[in-house]
């Protein structure tokens, strides 16, 4: 009995771990959590800068992983403004130009609207496992939830951020922490979660905050007010005409 | 005597052209490239002034620690009410603001798409108003290739070489696609009324001006600007006034507690050229240093050649019984002749070359071609009070020094062997 309860001790955590899952298939739980067909979201994004903050709110529409439409509600000046994500392309819209104009080259390196996040954070594909190589680093804690560190390295050559770390919650298969790094092991930027909410059975973040680590200020805090899967989008909001609407 | 010494060098030409050659040719190069040195100062120090710094510039404290990167989010706010205080404590200085900002240069086609884009940087002044100081010093009109001034609000003038690079023209509309100072996306369209060179590369290849006013709605900065410039009325930069005006700002206004209130600081300190100003000063006495060296070397061995070609000469004169110290200071006169009518030569040649330069310059375009230097392509001499004098140092003191170094053979003749000598 003894030797039964010292071997039983011995090779329980290698059990445990053969439980767990590998780390491609943990990022593909995760995709398959974050990713719907469709989903259109309204949004406001908190900018914390260092004149102080400013709100900015949005209304996105997305079918799949390569057809964007954000148009912004407010403030005043923002208002109206639109960016369409067609593939690797990104226009933008300003009603008081009245242009459509694509945004290219060093331009995606920009912040967005002064925010924390880049126009390249917005061109990225979202499904992980199409960019990414993952590894399992360990268990830890994050807001009391048990959660697996992965390292994940890039694929392919282009990638905004060569290596991510993220910490993934063991049970709802959500990121509840983010490092973006360079391809120097500089750390770029930290995105950690907030609130849960569950939406049509998927666990979805209403609140996050995006901090660029290399800017000064508090980062900025997206918070989604609303959020539907699978809407029937028409096409037309997904063309270069609906810019100018 | 040194009429009879002159007359000597004259009728003995081999005594003296040699020499006057040497001289002439060494300070020849030292006053054409002390001259050029100079030019090519004067034209950073004048270029890093009007384009970049000023004589003395106010920023928040702030926006000056990011200043190489405009952080406009980070500009000084109240600049009228900054600039009438400046007026009246330093009515002697000319006061502008600028604002300098970064961002994407867009040209529609006929259906308001992108048609081309690029990167642009910008330098909004004031360019509406016809007595604005910034038109004269930087001689905006003189450097419109194509097209007139901005004459209304909206108008803009682009680097000539930018705007062949976007395929535009004067009287294209453009998209300036930047960040206000909150953080917005701004999108401003302008019209090209006039394209523009000013011989400084990293200008001509990507750059935009727009009146300060047009580009302070554009990126929401009313009453704002990255930078006040103060500028001494006789556009030259007064190393000792401008450190005492500075202190005595930063004194009074500058709050060590607040990052948004104004420091003033001086063109060196502000363009890091401090360092570069003290080598070049140091530049020009190691260039002294090497032509006294050089042309003394050569003219101790001319020197040399000429007291062995002077044995006969030198020994009858000890023979008659002319004091060997007097025999070495006659040489040493004849020198001095020889060092002041080289220079002479050499002052004025090297003069005449550098003024040449001066006024037609040599355009080195070719090497700045991805610079970002905001220094001109066309480098000029500059002659100056120092340019007549420089060359008589090395001049004077080489052939003196070789002549010494050489007539110490002199001192080793004895005079009981002289006869002996002189009979070969």
């Amino acid at each position: 009995m003894k030797y039964a309860m010292i071997t039983l001790l011995l090779i329980l955590p290698a059990l445990l771990f053969s439980q767990a899952p590998s780390a491609q298939e943990i990022i593909e739980r995760v995709d398959k959590n974050t990713l719907s067909d469709s989903k259109i979201v309204v949004s406001k994004m908190i900018i914390h800068g260092r004149r102080g903050e400013r709100t900015v709110e949005a209304k996105s529409w997305q079918r799949s992983i390569d057809h964007s439409f954000t148009e912004y509600l407010a403030p005043a000046r923002e208002k109206g403004t639109k960016m369409l994500k067609l593939g690797d392309q990104l226009w933008t819209y300003s009603p008081a130009t009245d242009r459509i104009i694509l945004i290219s080259g060093h331009m995606l390196r920009q912040s967005v609207l002064g925010s924390d996040l880049s126009y390249e954070d917005m061109m990225e594909d979202p499904f992980l496992q199409n960019m990414y190589e993952a590894k399992i680093i360990g268990p830890d804690t994050v807001a009391n939830r048990p959660v697996w560190i992965l390292e994940l390295k890039a694929k392919k050559k282009g990638i905004a951020y060569d290596t991510r770390k993220i910490w993934v919650d063991q049970e709802r298969f959500i990121i509840l922490k983010e490092n973006l790094y360079a391809k120097s092991g500089t750390l770029l930027k930290q995105i950690t979660l907030g609130e849960m909410m569950q939406v049509e059975g998927r666990w979805i973040p209403k609140t996050a905050l995006y901090k660029d680590v290399l800017k000064e200020g508090t980062g900025t805090e997206m918070i989604v007010d609303s959020i539907t899967f699978n809407e029937n989008i028409p096409d037309y909001i997904f063309s270069k005409a609906s810019l100018r609407k | 005597m040194i009429k009879f010494l002159l007359k000597g060098l004259m009728r003995d030409r081999s005594r003296s052209l040699f020499p006057v050659l040497t001289v002439f040719i060494g300070v020849f190069l030292a006053v054409f490239i002390y001259s050029f040195m100079n030019g090519v100062l004067a034209d950073m120090v004048r270029s890093t002034a009007h384009y970049q710094t000023g004589h003395v510039r106010i920023m928040a404290q702030a926006y000056a620690k990011e200043a190489n990167q405009n952080p406009n989010d980070l500009a000084f706010i109240g600049v009228a009410k900054l600039l009438d205080v400046l007026n009246e404590k330093y009515p002697e200085m000319i006061w502008t603001p600028r604002i300098k900002f970064g961002g994407l240069l867009d040209i529609p086609d006929e259906k308001g798409e992108t048609k081309t884009q690029g990167p642009v940087s910008g330098m909004a002044l004031n360019l509406f108003s016809s007595s604005s100081v910034e038109i004269r010093l930087l001689k905006v009109k003189e450097a419109i290739m194509r097209g007139r001034m901005p004459k209304q609000p909206g108008e803009i003038l682009i680097g000539d070489e930018f705007a062949k690079k976007l395929q535009v023209s004067p009287g294209d509309t453009a998209t300036l696609i930047s960040s206000t100072m909150y953080g917005s996306m701004a999108m401003t369209n302008f019209k090209i009324a006039g394209t523009v060179q000013f011989g400084v590369a990293a200008m001509d290849r990507g750059t935009i001006f727009a009146d300060i006013s047009d580009i302070q709605v554009a990126l929401d900065m009313q009453d704002t600007a990255g930078e006040i410039l103060g500028f001494f009325p006789d556009d030259i930069y007064h190393e000792k006034q401008a450190p005492i005006m500075a202190a005595a700002f930063n004194k009074e206004f500058k709050d060590s507690d607040n990052q948004f209130s104004p420091q003033m600081g001086t063109l060196p300190d502000e363009s890091g050229l401090a360092d570069y100003l003290g080598l070049i000063d140091s530049m020009s006495i190691i260039i002294i240093m090497i032509f006294v060296v050089a042309m003394s070397i050569v003219l101790w061995n001319a020197g040399l050649m000429g007291s062995l070609r002077r044995y006969g000469e030198i020994g009858v004169r000890m023979a008659i019984g002319e004091a060997r110290g007097h025999i070495y200071k006659t040489l040493i006169l004849e020198s001095v002749s020889i060092g002041i009518f080289g220079s002479v030569l050499g002052t004025l040649a090297g003069v005449a070359v550098a003024y040449l330069m001066q006024i037609y310059g040599l355009n080195f375009g070719f090497l700045f071609k991805n610079s970002a230097l905001m220094i001109s392509s066309v480098y000029r001499a500059q002659v100056t009070f120092g340019s007549f004098i420089i060359g008589f140092a090395p001049g004077i003191i080489s052939t003196v020094l070789g002549t010494a170094i050489a007539g110490i053979g002199i001192y080793k003749r004895q005079t009981s062997q002289l006869f002996k000598e002189l009979e070969v």
